[in-house]
């Protein structure tokens, strides 16, 4: 078991940071609060249905190498329904000038960025994010700071795992010891 | 609704447009496979005509098969994957897009050689159109029924043992009517009920396929 007796509620305008150590069940409790992950005792419950209104980023940024950055944020757009220009987005998370480069032939940290450009099209009111500060820089991690606390600000509610903190009213949930009791 | 289909369908085309060597693989096995029958068997017209139908049709069977096993693959091990069930459509949309775009550029192919490894494999020129015409209603059969399995061996790093135990007797009676089609053609009799059969097989697989593929990539998205 990963871990039990975890209870929280959350709404609009929060930020949440999830943390705990390696191995405590960060990425699966995500996952299980957006629906991917079925094996679980308990319930989840949001206001109304979440996929119209879910932004998720999973461990992996879900960017294929053969398309290019713009392809790529192009049909995350398709597929979540979120308008925006793609350019614009890139150029937020400094990629101008990689619109057209296959993602395989960028860096981790920039392939992470492809799929952070969706942070600044059209907001969704859910935003769950796992580790979104993986392999960012140091510039990288400050714009994307602001741009969670920006969004929280407009009312958005922010889940996140990370070991960065951001901003000072961001409340925490720190999930058991390392290893848990199987 | 719609324009999420015609994007995914775009994004899977140029995905194996991209990657030439995935797509030509089926193709280059389907002709190398039928092209040793008359080196291993013999070069007799008359046996080869015996076992051409047969011949075909399971490398064809086969080559769908090996094609199918790193079909959701690079989608899951990117992320790509938990995206698309996280997105405001349902899955199958996306998928049965994925699946048209994978039988255009694999299946399609395989359908077109036939004729060609036919006529090699000394079948009666007048047979050839019989042969294209199965192969082109039994593969899209194939592509889908095979992308049920590889949706449910997603998760498992050797996958591909596993996708065939569970695919190939699901496989059997498209091979059964497929290379019974064209044994038919051969023996001069009409072949029109034994197509309306492969025809209502893939009706089946193409109504319920596409949904049984995108619930089993969530059954493995789960674990």
């Amino acid at each position: 078991m990963l871990f039990r007796e975890l209870a929280f509620s959350a709404g609009d305008g929060e930020i949440w940071q999830i943390t705990g150590a390696n191995g405590a069940g960060k990425t699966t409790l995500l996952r299980i609060l957006v629906g991917l992950h079925g094996f679980f005792e308990g319930e989840v419950r949001w206001r109304e249905p979440l996929a119209p209104s879910l932004l998720y980023l999973g461990h992996q940024p879900g960017v294929r190498e053969e398309l290019s950055a713009r392809e790529n944020l192009r049909y995350s757009q398709a597929l979540s329904g979120q308008a925006g220009d793609p350019d614009a987005a890139l150029d937020a998370v400094g990629l101008y000038g990689f619109e057209d480069v296959p993602a395989g032939r960028l860096s981790a940290g920039q392939k992470r960025r492809i799929a952070l450009a969706r942070l600044w099209l059209a907001p969704k009111p859910v935003w769950v994010l796992d580790e979104p500060f993986t392999a960012i820089d140091q510039d990288g991690v400050a714009r994307l700071d602001a741009r969670l606390r920006q969004a929280a600000a407009a009312g958005t509610l922010v889940l996140y795992t990370s070991h960065h903190r951001v901003g000072d009213d961001v409340r925490r949930l720190h999930l058991g010891d390392a290893g848990g009791t199987p | 609704m719609s324009g999420v289909w015609w994007a995914a369908l775009r994004r899977e085309l140029t995905l194996i447009w991209r990657a030439p060597a995935d797509m030509a693989q089926p193709l280059f096995f389907f002709v190398v496979v039928v092209s040793l029958f008359p080196l291993g068997l013999s070069p007799k017209p008359e046996l080869l005509a015996l076992v051409a139908p047969g011949a075909v049709w399971v490398a064809a069977l086969l080559a769908v098969m090996l094609s199918l096993d790193g079909l959701f693959r690079r989608d899951q091990e990117s992320g790509a994957l938990d995206q698309m069930l996280t997105a405001p459509v349902l899955s199958v949309v996306p998928v049965s897009a994925k699946l048209l775009a994978h039988w255009l550029l694999t299946g399609l192919p395989l359908a077109l050689m036939a004729p060609l490894l036919g006529y090699m494999m000394q079948l009666p020129v007048a047979v050839l159109g019989t042969l294209m015409v199965s192969v082109l209603l039994g593969t899209p059969t194939l592509t889908v029924v095979g992308a049920i399995g590889a949706a449910l061996t997603v998760g498992l790093n050797r996958g591909g043992i596993l996708l065939a135990v569970l695919v190939l007797p699901l496989y059997i009676p498209v091979l059964v009517f497929g290379a019974g089609v064209v044994r038919t053609a051969q023996d001069g009799l009409p072949t029109d009920g034994l197509l309306a059969v492969l025809g209502a097989i893939l009706a089946l697989a193409l109504s319920l396929g596409p949904l049984a593929v995108a619930l089993g990539l969530r059954i493995s998205a789960g674990d």
